[in-house]
């Protein structure tokens, strides 16, 4: 989780502790939820029923220097206590250690609202099962500073990897920039189901080992590939550990692809945004009828954003009042839970210093059925003074009242459980 | 114009990515030269390089099962390509287990030298990766440029000491200046000399032998009269110096430079297969 957000978001529900996180700019999500048996005492809530669950969020640093070093910890502790106190604003993890020693770490959180990230692997047209170790022996063929990969559905029923290389003048394979491609065939898969031709790009570091991360400055920094040196244990790595198969859903370019993994005791999700890409020969109806084919390069964590929460918006439109995750059950327990606007108070908290210039993205959901993609936006061209951190991509509001554009906005959606777009 | 060639066997394939490596080491960009039966890395002595230039030769039959070569005309049967053999070098770097790599020169959408790796796998059908390296085709008329450079007019000539020990003394050295002395006699003797404000180290070695040359007409009669004791030397780039010592990943059967006293030193490094040899000029 480290490798992908600097808070960690602790959520103890019914089925068990939910550890979060989002990275700064909302195009990477991923939680791993603990069920209480994997713990020897699991009490979630206070002592009223129907109290609302308390939600916090650490520090990731601060979190990780408790359990620093792994190989010591094995050998000295013997049992570790995690309790939230609320009237004290901290939460202390307690380490039991060998010959009566006791270490309690007291680390101050924050409450925040609910960190949920909009998906649902129900409604992913494809879906790849594997063990982790071939999808790791995959992704080391390609270098250690790429930063997007593409994944597609090839002839033959042959999945493929390729580095993806931003082509300016629409030819790939520019001079210069070397193009890597592999090729699995179906059967190095436990599962495959996946449309013919379908293809996604994401952003590969949040996903595999990378052990020379440069640190990330601050929650405000954009994603680059200078980020500090994480904790080396991505997705993969943990997966390949626990001996886990991964399960990869995706849809169409510019829905998120959500990775899985799945025993008895754990259940993680690692939820990554897409780019859209035009040339997928999936061009969405766009509003006031406009072709759009903005280029996915530059401002691809926009397209992702406006279309995710248009998606959103349009499911809450439907009135289905199934939970946007199955997996993630535990919005809060008010009815409302589909209600545009609670998810908008929740996301107050995640946008501390949004940019006010986020609002033009958001705009443009009117008008917009689920299929947005990137075609719909109306998007005036990419504002290099936007920094693309604060986009959310999962989440319902971006935007914090108060902020020039939000106002707009909020009104939009708030219409969306009633109206038509 | 066409290229292809494959290698199945591992330990060429080894031997190959390591001569990359080197190479890669070496110069950010390097030219290719295929022949029929040789292939080269060049590197011109241009101003960018720093005057450094570098021309390492290879026999295509030593590394790999297939080869084929077309040139661009019947009379110029060769092909110069301009590449950058990290490329490559990384290409390579996870086909330490390959079946096979054929390496093509294609022109999908530009010129690019398509390495094909296929691995083994637990499936039916192995896995396949390729690489589409970008590359340059050089035009005839550019060719000129790349011609073999002659062995200079030496004064000295000597067998470099154990690689090993020469790279750890240039590495210490490179932190304390940026230009080193390269001192050598025909008396089998050499010395590595670093001066700055606050000090001076050098390093000395001895019983190093002089490489017999063979005696042309006109040629190293500069290095014939020569009296014994007296020591050529140049003063050239430390950090050049130190990435050839440090590109090289075996020791090569043998080792030698050529000085020519305050002009440039000539590095000569033969392995069973591949020759290597490096120019690194004296500064002003």
């Amino acid at each position: 989780l480290s490798r992908i957000g600097d808070e960690l978001y602790l959520e103890p529900t019914e089925s068990g502790l939910s550890l979060r996180t989002v990275n700064s700019s909302r195009s990477a999500f991923a939680s791993f939820l603990f069920a209480p048996l994997f713990f020897q005492l699991y009490e979630a809530g206070g002592p009223q029923p129907g109290r609302e669950l308390l939600r916090c969020k650490v520090v990731m640093k601060s979190f990780l220097g408790v359990f620093r070093s792994l190989p010591s910890l094995e050998k000295t502790v013997w049992k570790c206590l995690i309790l939230l106190k609320p009237r004290a604003s901290r939460l202390v993890v307690q380490l039991h250690c060998k010959y009566g020693v006791t270490k309690t770490h007291n680390l101050a959180f924050q409450e925040c609202e609910q960190l949920q990230a909009v998906f649902d692997t129900q409604r992913c047209a494809s879906s790849l099962c594997a063990p982790a170790r071939v999808l790791a022996e995959a992704v080391v063929h390609f270098p250690q500073t790429l930063a997007e990969v593409t994944l597609g559905a090839g002839p033959g029923g042959k999945i493929s990897l390729r580095n993806y290389v931003e082509d300016e003048a629409g030819e790939p394979g520019r001079a210069g920039t070397m193009v890597t491609e592999l090729w699995l065939a179906e059967d190095e898969f436990q599962t495959v189901a996946v449309t013919p031709g379908s293809r996604i790009t994401f952003c590969l570091k949040e996903f595999r080992v990378s052990p020379a991360r440069v640190p990330s400055s601050s929650l405000g920094s954009p994603l680059s590939p200078s980020q500090p040196p994480r904790c080396p244990q991505g997705l993969l790595t943990f997966a390949e550990a626990s001996n886990l198969p991964l399960t990869i859903h995706y849809d169409m370019p510019g829905r998120p692809v959500v990775f899985t993994l799945d025993d008895a005791v754990l259940e993680v999700h690692l939820v990554l945004a897409t780019l859209s890409d035009p040339e997928s020969g999936l061009q969405p109806p766009t509003a006031n009828g406009a072709a759009h084919l903005p280029t996915p390069s530059d401002d691809f964590a926009d397209d992702l954003e406006s279309y995710m929460i248009a998606m959103e918006t349009s499911a809450y439109e439907e009135g289905s009042g199934v939970p946007p995750s199955p997996t993630f059950p535990l919005h809060t327990p008010c009815p409302a839970e589909s209600d545009p606007e609670e998810e908008e108070e929740e996301e107050e908290e995640e946008e501390e210093g949004a940019v006010p210039g986020t609002p033009p993205h958001k705009k443009v959901l009117d008008g917009h059925g689920r299929c947005l993609g990137v075609g719909g936006q109306a998007q005036p061209p990419p504002d290099p003074h936007l920094s693309p951190q604060f986009r959310s991509l999962f989440f319902g509001s971006v935007l914090t009242p108060g902020t020039p554009g939000p106002a707009p906005t909020q009104e939009v959606l708030a219409e969306d459980s009633d109206g038509e777009y | 114009m066409r290229f292809r060639a494959k290698i199945v066997d591992l330990a060429c394939l080894n031997h190959f990515s390591r001569v990359i490596n080197t190479i890669a080491k070496l110069a950010k960009t390097c030219t290719l030269r295929l022949t029929v039966s040789k292939l080269y890395f060049i590197l011109a002595d241009k101003v960018a390089n720093g005057g450094v230039s570098l021309w390492c030769e290879l026999c295509q039959e030593n590394f790999f099962d297939e080869f084929q070569m077309e040139g661009v005309a019947a009379e110029h049967n060769e092909i110069y390509l301009e590449l950058v053999p990290e490329n490559l070098s990384r290409a390579l770097k996870t086909a330490q287990s390959a079946k096979a790599v054929k390496i093509k020169l294609t022109n999908k959408h530009c010129p690019c030298l398509r390495v094909a790796v296929e691995l083994p796998s637990i499936s039916s059908s192995s896995r396949i990766v390729t690489h589409d390296i970008p590359v340059g085709v050089i035009p005839r008329r550019l060719w000129n440029d790349f011609r073999e450079p002659s062995v200079p007019d030496f004064d000295v000539s000597i067998y470099l000491p154990v690689l090993k020990t020469m790279k750890s003394v240039v590495e210490r050295m490179k932190n304390l200046s940026n230009s080193i002395v390269i001192e050598a006699n025909l008396s089998g003797e050499m010395n590595l000399k670093i001066e700055t404000d606050l000090v001076s180290v050098t390093t000395h070695f001895k019983d190093l032998g002089n490489p017999p040359w063979a005696l042309e007409d006109g040629c190293q009669s500069s290095a014939q009269d020569r009296d014994l004791e007296s020591m050529a030397e140049a003063r050239i780039d430390i950090k050049k110096l130190q990435q050839l010592l440090a590109g090289q990943q075996v020791n090569p059967t043998k080792a030698l430079c050529n000085i020519v006293s305050k002009r440039i030193v000539h590095f000569i490094l033969l392995h069973e297969d591949v020759s290597l040899q490096y120019f690194i000029p004296a500064l002003a």
